[in-house]
Formats: C-alpha cells, structure tokens, sequence
C-alpha cells in the first residue's frame, strides 16, 4: 500500500515526504513503547513496515532507523517535533498525522490488508486454520 | 591455547549520560559501517538492536560510557563499558518487565524492563558484569556464517 493511500484511509497529512515515494507498506505495528518496537522488528527489514504511535520525539524516529521501519504515523492528534521531522529527513522515514485513535488506525488498516508485523502464535494458527 | 585472530575493524564511541538528544548516534553509525563493509542485514539489525539498546542504558543510567565494536573473520563483538551506579540485582535486571526508569525515560518510550532482555535474545553470546557504584560492562557476540564471509 503506498503513503497516498494510507493519507487517504486514515485521514492523515504527509509531515515528512522524504522516502515516502517509493514505500510499499505490507505490515504495520502499534506502539507507544519503542523496546517492544525494537524486540519485535522483522527479520528482514526492506522499509514496508509502518509505526502507528502516539509518541513525537526524536528517539521514535531513532528506533525506527534501528528496526528498519520505513514510514511513522502519529495518531491522537500529535504533532512531532522539528528536531523529530529533521532527523527523519536524515533518515529517509516519511512521517505522517492524523487525528483518529491508535486503535482506528490499526482497524482501518488491518480490514485493508495492512499485516501485523509480529503476529503472535496465536493469529498465525488462527489464520491457517 | 587457540589464538584470537586479529580485528578486521575496529571502533569506539563515547557515550555521554543524560544526553538523550543524541542518544542512538552511535549504534546507527555503527549500523551504517557495517552495511559499508557488506555484513548481513539480518546480522546488521540484531546488532543495531543489542548496540542501540546499550548505548540508551547508558545514557538512561550512567554517568559515561564507551561503546567498543570488533570485527572478526567469524563474529562481531560488541562492548559497552559505563561508568555508573551499576546494577544491584542483575537477575533482577535481567527479568523481562523489571525497570527502574524514571517517568522522564518512560515518557520517551524507554524504560519498559526489556533492554537487556532484548540484548541477550539478539545475542549468540552475551556476558554482563557490573559493580555497584562504579558501572556496569557488557558484552555482546554476534556470530557471522559463511554467507558474510
């Protein structure tokens, strides 16, 4: 799924294009706690997982760079900061807002094929079955 | 007794505590040297997580520390050396969920008790010591296989 479409689904403004151009978002994770960003981070890390969280400061975008996350969208309204829009920009992770809940991001998201990008035990044998 | 080779690279970074505005400077340089040099990207990342989440411990916690990276033919090692007010209870620390961040760290997202947790799990090797009131020192193997011969 690209940036555009996510913008559209979620009702978000594009704060950072820089790298948005080329994204192809497969998975996403939600998260206000960046160690559980980091403990759960793909494998592979080829830029097509999305953050959706409601954290703004430099260290999510640092995080993400660590775990190969390629696009941030900041839920509940929050804006980051310049120094967070900045280093994104050093980064190449396109950095995007909305006013919906986590929660309404995640559901809009997954019921449009968005993937968890860590499923648990638990969703992989509920979707093999 | 079997000779160490020697490193194909080496490099330290100072790790200053408290400066959380540049916290994570060092791992991702470390991370782009590694790319520079050819490693895995799987090996890259399980380092960049282990390096990243020492090097926010020290700045968390500690007054000082380095963050030393050794390449080897076979394995990468990382050492992350603090000068600090150490661990107490390092089963304790070790425990997923165990913190003693202050609200400031938490508000950033850290200080969740899954730091080191996160380091050994990323880790083929993983050695902590530290003495109370005067730091704490790990460190971190990470094994390379043929395919980043």
């Amino acid at each position: 799924m690209t940036l555009t479409q996510i913008q559209k689904l979620l009702q978000a403004a594009l704060i950072s294009e820089q790298g948005a151009s080329d994204i192809d978002i497969k998975f996403a994770k939600a998260s206000d706690l960046m160690s559980d960003v980091l403990a759960f981070s793909q494998p592979f890390s080829d830029r097509n997982t999305l953050l959706i969280t409601g954290l703004t400061n430099k260290q999510v975008v640092r995080t993400c760079e660590i775990a190969g996350v390629g696009a941030i969208i900041f839920v509940r309204g929050k804006k980051p900061t310049t120094e967070t829009i900045e280093l994104a920009q050093e980064c190449n992770i396109a950095l995007l807002a909305t006013s919906l809940k986590m929660f309404e991001a995640c559901g809009i998201l997954y019921v449009n094929g968005i993937k968890c990008a860590s499923p648990s035990k638990e969703a992989k044998d509920e979707n093999a079955t | 007794m079997k000779m160490q080779p020697e490193a194909l690279l080496k490099q330290e970074y100072k790790i200053r505590g408290g400066d959380f505005v540049n916290a994570g400077e060092s791992s991702c340089r470390i991370r782009n040297t590694l790319r520079e040099i050819g490693i895995d990207s799987d090996i890259i990342r399980r380092i960049a997580i282990a390096a990243y989440e020492a090097e926010m411990n020290v700045v968390m916690y500690a007054h000082h520390g380095t963050m030393q990276v050794d390449v080897y033919p076979d394995k990468i090692l990382l050492i992350v050396d603090d000068r600090g007010p150490g661990i107490e209870n390092i089963q304790k620390a070790m425990q997923p969920g165990f913190s003693t961040a202050t609200e400031e760290m938490r508000e950033m997202g850290f200080g969740a008790g899954m730091g080191l947790p996160n380091i050994k799990k990323n880790a083929d090797d993983f050695k902590i010591a530290s003495h109370v009131g005067k730091g704490t020192k790990l460190e971190i193997i990470i094994l390379l296989d043929e395919k980043n011969g």
